[in-house]
């Protein structure tokens, strides 16, 4: 594709009744999705709502659907996704649209606290460090699954959180598994309670979408599984 | 699901995945000299052991048939929690009652 030809961008506009609006962008060289999206805000319509901060891949809020796959568009580059020259792009899947590519987040960080995602602390801060080995097989599986960026690409491509809504879905799980896997955490059985529940992992059907399209490689389907084990083994001891 | 439908159906899957190869092996062993209810009689008619495998499977199956149903009413059919659970308890019972009959009447005095 000759850079100057531009490119043609299908946008969703409206919220969760709407159409698509096509633009057409200028292609320059390491082009990304959010750079093409600031653009048409900028030079072609300023009334177009979109999301990010950082813009190098740290803040989670810029995922968008691109061409079909949930992706996040400061870090995909143009080059790499825009098949036959053209994009399309949409808000995430599995979460309401505020208005164009804009989602409400709130109910999915509602499932990261419904998942006890949150750290409890065991000790005061009067009390000495308690020394974790970053060998030791727990810290070894909280550290693989601990980088998320909350992006919600994961949750938008599961099947299981398009199908009922209330699974907690794999970011919320992953984090849970993290927690259970903190030994300094001071209630790693509500922990596993919180994630075995009616809406945790038991309905994962591992169909690894998730890990697919995780854009920072953590696996969450692994952690789920992980859950699930532990959640087995608690049930048979009686923690549960 | 919870964690312990979960784990019932885990180990009712466990349990069943033998019973099923068992009872494949049966069929086409049956079938070698031609197929009869008579034959088919005189194998289970008062036998302990069939009438505690099937007795099993049956169990097995219906506890593991309705958590399974259960899971695609809620994915799949848009159905709510407590009519889910309503409908497997429904279904669940009715392969238990429809299999201990059948079970009965084919290792017991008959139906």
């Amino acid at each position: 594709m000759s850079q100057n030809a531009g490119i043609e961008v299908r946008v969703w506009r409206g919220g969760a009744e709407g159409r698509y609006q096509t633009f057409r962008a200028p292609r320059r060289e390491n082009q990304t999705v959010l750079d093409i999206v600031t653009w048409i805000q900028r030079e072609a319509d300023p009334t177009l709502s979109y999301r990010f901060a950082c813009r190098v891949g740290v803040c989670g809020s810029c995922a968008m659907t691109v061409n079909g796959k949930p992706r996040w568009t400061c870090r995909t580059h143009v080059s790499k996704v825009a098949s036959g020259g053209r994009l399309t792009i949409a808000p995430l899947r599995n979460l309401a649209v505020i208005r164009d590519l804009a989602t409400d987040m709130a109910p999915f960080f509602e499932k990261w606290r419904r998942a006890r995602g949150r750290f409890e602390a065991a000790i005061s801060r009067d009390d000495p460090l308690v020394p974790v080995s970053p060998e030791s097989p727990e810290r070894r599986a909280a550290d693989a699954a601990i980088e998320c960026i909350n992006c919600a690409v994961c949750h938008a491509a599961c099947d299981v959180v398009a199908w009922r809504g209330d699974y907690l879905g794999p970011a919320a799980l992953n984090r849970a598994w993290a927690a259970w896997n903190d030994v300094r955490d001071g209630d790693r059985v509500g922990v596993l309670a919180a994630a075995t529940s009616e809406a945790g992992c038991g309905n994962c059907h591992s169909h690894q979408s998730c890990a697919e399209h995780c854009p920072v490689g953590i696996d969450p389907t692994r952690s789920i599984a992980g859950l699930k084990c532990a959640g087995l083994m608690a049930l048979l001891r009686g923690e549960l | 699901m919870s964690a312990r439908l979960f784990l019932l159906q885990r180990l009712t899957a466990l349990i069943l995945a033998p019973l099923v190869l068992v009872h494949l092996g049966v069929i086409i062993y049956a079938v070698r000299n031609g197929l009869s209810a008579g034959e088919i009689l005189e194998r289970t008619r008062g036998s302990l052991g069939w009438a505690a495998f099937y007795g099993g499977f049956v169990l097995t199956v219906s506890a593991h048939g309705a958590i399974g149903l259960r899971s695609i009413l809620i994915e799949w059919g848009g159905q709510g929690r407590r009519s889910a659970t309503a409908i497997g308890w429904a279904a669940g019972s009715l392969l238990l009652v429809l299999g201990l009959r059948a079970v009965w009447a084919v290792t017991g005095g008959g139906a």
